[in-house]
């Protein structure tokens, strides 16, 4: 297959626009969390007013850190959050790079920032950054295994159910919506995906009650302790991409509807509504996933969110995907 | 890009150098719901590395001078430095004690002090806005500086 050189024109459009989304989905999770605790909050711009304060604050890099590794981990985890939203349905389109990976790719993408976290941390020479670091990993191997069963049953149940050739395309799932493919049976199967999916984002995100890795309060931000200016700014930003990213992710498995299906628009006007509706949704999600979450519960601590994750999250998983395979075969 | 950018995005780190805590109590409730104070951009950050105000509280005690050396040379410039109370300008009920190498200003250059024992949160909040215009002035004497540099360069 060759490179289409649109596609290289659109890769620093979509950066662009995924960072300034990010930043703007940040700022009005922090004045909705204010408004929920009675607080004016400040105003939705903030992230983007740290983000140039960050900019111009002197970067300090530690005299006992790995330094090459220590500054090449934030971009790392910047350019690997920007790149799963490139594979998946954003604003509407189809993905940038469909045809170059599939959701397996997605899955493995996702990992990267917690990971790129991580080894920054460990590589910084701070205990504290130890510590978070070693959350972090917990952390991963405790959500990830709920989370890959929900992707795996839905590739499965497109494979089984739908005539498409690449069960593992995010294009073919988002073209045949998976609450149509199912029974009564595999609905409530679904549904319970679905839930396991919204309660792994937490963790995925690293928000409360899962922000264990950072944990401000006890292990003095964590992983972050010893990043400052240049490189706190790309990790931050870093972090807003990847709920946009994962956000996304939801969307494009479990509402993949567009606006032109209920209303028939043509031309700009349909491309413009589309986009609108998929922030929509995009929004809806994170309400549910993490805003609407982070002001409501206290953090876990870290044998607690891991026995959470291998515990109740993953038996919801797994009744899940049980009834959507017995729904399946069987209905 | 310059120095006013802080002005809307203050992230405070707190130090107690041997403070009684009546004055950490009184800067967390300048955080709560009641004065709100995130709505300035104004966030408590959990590590030197993040701050750009350090907030400091008590007369520095001999234990504690080290520390305090510490963690202003930890934090990233620009920064500002404020004293909450009166131990940390003058000494306060501990005046000239044997075990105390402050007040602060001995130590570290001090921008702000807000005294009382403790003082009000909107004493404190006065002093942040202080810190703005102070980080104002910086600004506007750079600008001079370097007009004035470019002027003599031509």
């Amino acid at each position: 297959m060759t490179m289409d050189f649109s596609v290289l024109l659109f890769v620093p459009v979509f950066s662009i626009t995924a960072i300034l989304l990010g930043l703007f989905f940040r700022g009005i999770d922090r004045k909705l969390g204010a408004k929920m605790q009675a607080r004016i909050g400040p105003p939705i711009i903030q992230p983007f007013i740290d983000l140039k304060k960050l900019l111009m604050k002197e970067n300090i890099v530690p005299e006992n850190a790995i330094k090459w590794v220590f500054n090449s981990m934030p971009l790392i985890a910047l350019s690997a959050s920007i790149l799963v939203l490139l594979y998946v349905p954003f604003l509407g389109f189809p993905p940038l790079l469909s045809g170059y990976g599939d959701l397996i790719l997605v899955l493995y993408l996702l990992m990267i920032p917690a990971l790129a976290l991580a080894v920054g941390g460990f590589s910084s020479g701070s205990t504290y950054a130890s510590v978070g670091a070693q959350r972090e990993l917990v952390l991963m191997m405790s959500y990830e295994f709920a989370f890959s069963i929900v992707i795996v049953t839905i590739a499965w149940l497109v494979t089984k159910t739908a005539p498409v050739i690449n069960a593992f395309s995010l294009v073919s799932i988002s073209v045949v919506p998976v609450w149509g493919l199912v029974g009564v049976m595999g609905f409530i199967g679904l549904l319970l995906l679905l839930l396991a999916l919204m309660l792994v984002m937490p963790a995925e995100l690293g928000r409360l009650p899962a922000d264990i890795a950072e944990a401000k309060t006890e292990i003095a931000d964590g992983v972050f302790v010893e990043y400052s200016g240049r490189n706190l700014a790309l990790l931050y930003l870093a972090l807003d991409v990847r709920t946009i990213a994962f956000s996304s992710l939801v969307v494009a498995l479990f509402f993949p509807f567009a606006f032109t299906e209920f209303v028939p628009l043509q031309g700009i006007v349909a491309v413009i509504a589309n986009a609108l509706f998929f922030l929509v949704k995009v929004f809806i999600v994170m309400f549910f996933g993490s805003i609407f979450v982070h002001v409501a519960v206290a953090r876990f601590r870290v044998d607690q969110a891991a026995r959470a994750y291998w515990g109740p999250v993953l038996l919801i998983a797994l009744i899940g995907m049980a009834l959507v395979m017995w729904g399946t075969v069987l209905g | 890009m310059g120095i006013n950018t802080l002005n809307r995005s203050l992230w405070v780190f707190h130090v107690n150098t041997g403070s009684c805590n009546g004055c950490d109590i009184e800067i967390v409730a300048a955080l709560t719901p009641r004065y709100d104070v995130e709505r300035f951009g104004i966030k408590l950050v959990g590590t030197p590395r993040h701050a750009d105000v350090l907030l400091v509280t008590g007369a520095v005690t001999r234990q504690m001078k080290d520390k305090l050396l510490r963690v202003y040379e930890q934090t990233p410039d620009p920064k500002v430095v404020m004293v909450i109370g009166n131990c940390g300008a003058t000494g306060g009920v501990f005046y000239e004690s044997y075990n105390l190498v402050g007040p602060v200003d001995r130590l570290i250059p001090v921008d702000v002090f807000v005294p009382g024992c403790p003082p009000r949160p909107e004493a404190i909040i006065e002093g942040v806005v202080k810190a703005w215009k102070k980080l104002e002035e910086l600004e506007a004497a750079g600008k001079r500086k370097k007009k004035r540099a470019k002027e003599a360069k031509e």
